[in-house]
């Protein structure tokens, strides 16, 4: 069912990670969360990181999602290497390469359905009519053109994580992080929004899934395991 | 793939263009409106603060304009010089060989050495001034009769409204006409023009020429001004020398118990100088002339153009108070609205965190709270504004008081209270920008 990873060949490596660590200093005690991890994704791949918590996960999303930089070693995000831009670049990188799915879908209160869609595309400085249509259509796309204008706290908890799907979808973004998507949400909710990722996988999106249960993994074509900071497994399921 | 590959933007980095702001400030209007009550309080201390500095200012222009009015009634290139009764007065008729008779004051004699010595002396303005009831038929009023020159109203900035003012053929003739001021009218010729109809002082008869325009209502701004505007209380204006043959060089003074006898050739002068760059120059060369002759200090001098400066310095000096005031209780408004703002900064702490996420920089952020500061600050300054316009109008429906609202303070209070919202706003701001994303998001 499962055999060792082997990069495809014919995709194109869209995420490499060469020896990354981490070290965070708490006043004198320093704490290496990353301790070098390499790692390489491909365009279209659907991987799962899991690991129990305090293994790094949450120290490699940040990394992944550009919030974080490295101590050490290289991140390559598309074809520029990002392990030591500034802070004004990486949020450049963030708001054109990466979407953010987050477990407690993190909307802006404030903002309508489409309004919070087209955050990014704001901060990429696109046109109103544009930001408009693009989100319009990505709010279709998660099935919730009927509340466009609907504030996030008058939606279900399935129905805001749709919206932060479309959110996340609106740059189209080289890489889609999730973070535990659904980990607030009941288990037909959380069914629904993993079918939304298979979907868009099978429509070539590539997703880092960062998760705990192993039942949300084994939607991903490849789980990686952390344990303390290192890769512990990274296996491709093979699905029939 | 190179190590070092300077990395590439998607798009050209987002202009500050008018339609990116428009939609900062409407996000920012929209968060600020969900917290409704927290905004209006915020604001106030702006509002008070900028509706104080205006209407203040407006009262203040107001009643230093009146005060300058009536100075500059006096003539700014005028010197008026005015008898008084000595301070020894007392002394001096008792022992004086005449008995009862006081003689003091200004005389013919001063008129001619001014000008015969003084240069720049334009025109004199010799006048007396007598008390008596004015009469017509039954009605009376208690009157200043001020004999002078036909020349008086130009000197004296003091139009004619209707009729004319009588003239150097009258004066000659020593007829007997008069020109009322405006307020004896309504008294004494409640119904119809007075113009033509005669009035009766003492013994004698005059015919009304003509009526003066009506001067400024008594004047709440200082003793000074009080002083010296003669004409304000009910004035009645004869020919000089009509005067001289009606009422002779000694006035008597009948009061209850007591009868005094005051020889007095003339009560005012006015001294008209070319340019009013000469004034206080000559002003210093009369009085020293004057007091060549006077021993006895029975005169006294008004230059109204150090009048009209002292007020001008009187309104500096209000002017810095009035400043000192509005930058304290707007420095007290921009503090409240960087406390509110620094609250506000805490409490979005995640929103910032998804904000920066989603690709914002450091400089989004600083916008997107710099403006909210701002519009704060400028609702607060627009209300300020508008009650500070309205309140002056209010104050003078009710007190009677002149305000007068210049136009450029309500422009000056509003970029005040602009500013004060960028610079009290730019620390949380720059709190707000500084956070690290990864906290942020982390912040419950």
């Amino acid at each position: 069912m499962t055999s060792p990873v082997e990069n495809p060949a014919s995709a194109e490596t869209i995420v490499r990670l060469e020896s990354v660590e981490k070290t965070y200093r708490m006043g004198p005690v320093t704490v290496q969360a990353l301790r070098g991890i390499s790692l390489s994704i491909e365009a279209g791949d659907y991987i799962s990181i899991m690991g129990p918590s305090g293994c790094g996960k949450s120290t490699l999303l940040n990394v992944l999602g550009c919030l974080d930089r490295p101590s050490s070693g290289h991140y390559f995000l598309g074809a520029d290497d990002v392990s030591n831009l500034d802070d004004r670049d990486l949020s450049e990188i963030r708001g054109a390469r990466l979407g953010f799915i987050f477990q407690s879908y993190n909307l802006i209160q404030q903002l309508t359905v489409v309004e919070n869609i087209e955050v990014p595309l704001f901060y990429q400085g696109c046109g109103e009519e544009e930001m408009r249509e693009r989100a319009a259509h990505l709010a279709k796309l998660v099935g919730l053109e009927a509340r466009l204008d609907h504030k996030p706290f008058e939606l279900s908890g399935g129905q805001q994580q749709r919206v932060a799907i479309a959110r996340a979808l609106v740059n189209d973004p080289l890489v889609i992080l999730a973070d535990e998507p659904t980990g607030n949400l009941d288990s037909v909710s959380g069914q629904e929004i993993l079918k939304v990722f298979d979907d868009l996988n099978s429509h070539g999106k590539t997703i880092i899934l960062v998760t705990h249960d192993a039942e949300v993994a084994r939607h991903a074509a490849r789980a990686v395991r952390l344990r303390d900071g290192l890769v512990d497994s990274d296996v491709r399921f093979n699905k029939s | 793939m190179p190590a070092s590959h300077k990395f590439q933007r998607a798009r050209p980095a987002p202009g500050f263009h008018f339609g990116r702001l428009k939609r900062i400030v409407r996000l920012g209007l929209k968060t600020l409106w969900l917290h409704r009550l927290r905004s209006l309080l915020t604001v106030l201390g702006i509002v008070f603060g900028v509706c104080s500095v205006i209407a203040m200012l407006a009262i203040g222009e107001g009643a230093s304009h009146e005060a300058q009015e009536q100075i500059k009634n006096l003539g700014s290139q005028n010197i008026i010089v005015r008898s008084i009764k000595p301070p020894d007065q007392q002394k001096a008729s008792e022992g004086s060989q005449q008995s009862y008779v006081l003689q003091y004051g200004l005389t013919y004699a001063d008129v001619r050495r001014i000008r015969a010595t003084i240069t720049g002396v334009q025109l004199i303005l010799p006048s007396r001034i007598m008390r008596e009831y004015v009469w017509n038929i039954d009605r009376r009023l208690d009157c200043e009769i001020i004999a002078t020159v036909p020349w008086y109203p130009t000197l004296r900035h003091h139009e004619v409204i209707s009729g004319r003012f009588f003239t150097d053929h009258e004066m000659d003739a020593k007829a007997s006409v008069c020109v009322l001021g405006a307020e004896l009218v309504p008294v004494l010729f409640p119904l119809g023009s007075p113009l033509g109809k005669e009035v009766r002082v003492g013994g004698s008869y005059y015919h009304v020429v003509g009526v003066m325009a009506p001067r400024g209502k008594n004047p709440q701004t200082g003793a000074d001004v009080q002083q010296s505007s003669q004409t304000v209380p009910n004035s009645m204006f004869i020919p000089l020398e009509t005067a001289k043959t009606r009422y002779g060089e000694i006035l008597r003074k009948i009061r209850s118990g007591s009868f005094e006898q005051e020889r007095v050739e003339l009560h005012e002068l006015t001294v008209e100088v070319a340019s009013s760059e000469q004034v206080m120059a000559t002003a210093d060369a009369v009085k020293a002339l004057l007091e060549r002759h006077h021993p006895k200090k029975d005169y006294e001098m008004v230059v109204p153009l150090e009048l009209l400066r002292r007020a001008e310095r009187t309104k500096q000096i209000f002017n810095i108070v009035l400043g000192s005031i509005a930058a304290i209780s707007l420095l007290v408004g921009g503090i409240g609205i960087m406390n509110i703002m620094l609250a506000s900064v805490t409490e979005r702490t995640r929103e910032i965190g998804i904000r920066r996420a989603l690709g914002a920089k450091r400089e989004d952020i600083i916008t997107q709270f710099l403006v909210e500061a701002v519009i704060l600050s400028a609702a607060g300054g627009i209300i300020g504004v508008l009650l500070g316009v309205i309140i002056p109008h209010f104050v003078s429906q009710f007190a009677g008081m002149r305000t007068i609202i210049t136009f450029w303070s309500p422009f000056l209070a509003f970029t005040i209270s602009g500013t004060v919202g960028v610079i009290f706003g730019i620390y949380p701001a720059f709190r707000a920008a500084a956070m690290d994303p990864v906290e942020a998001l982390r912040h419950e």
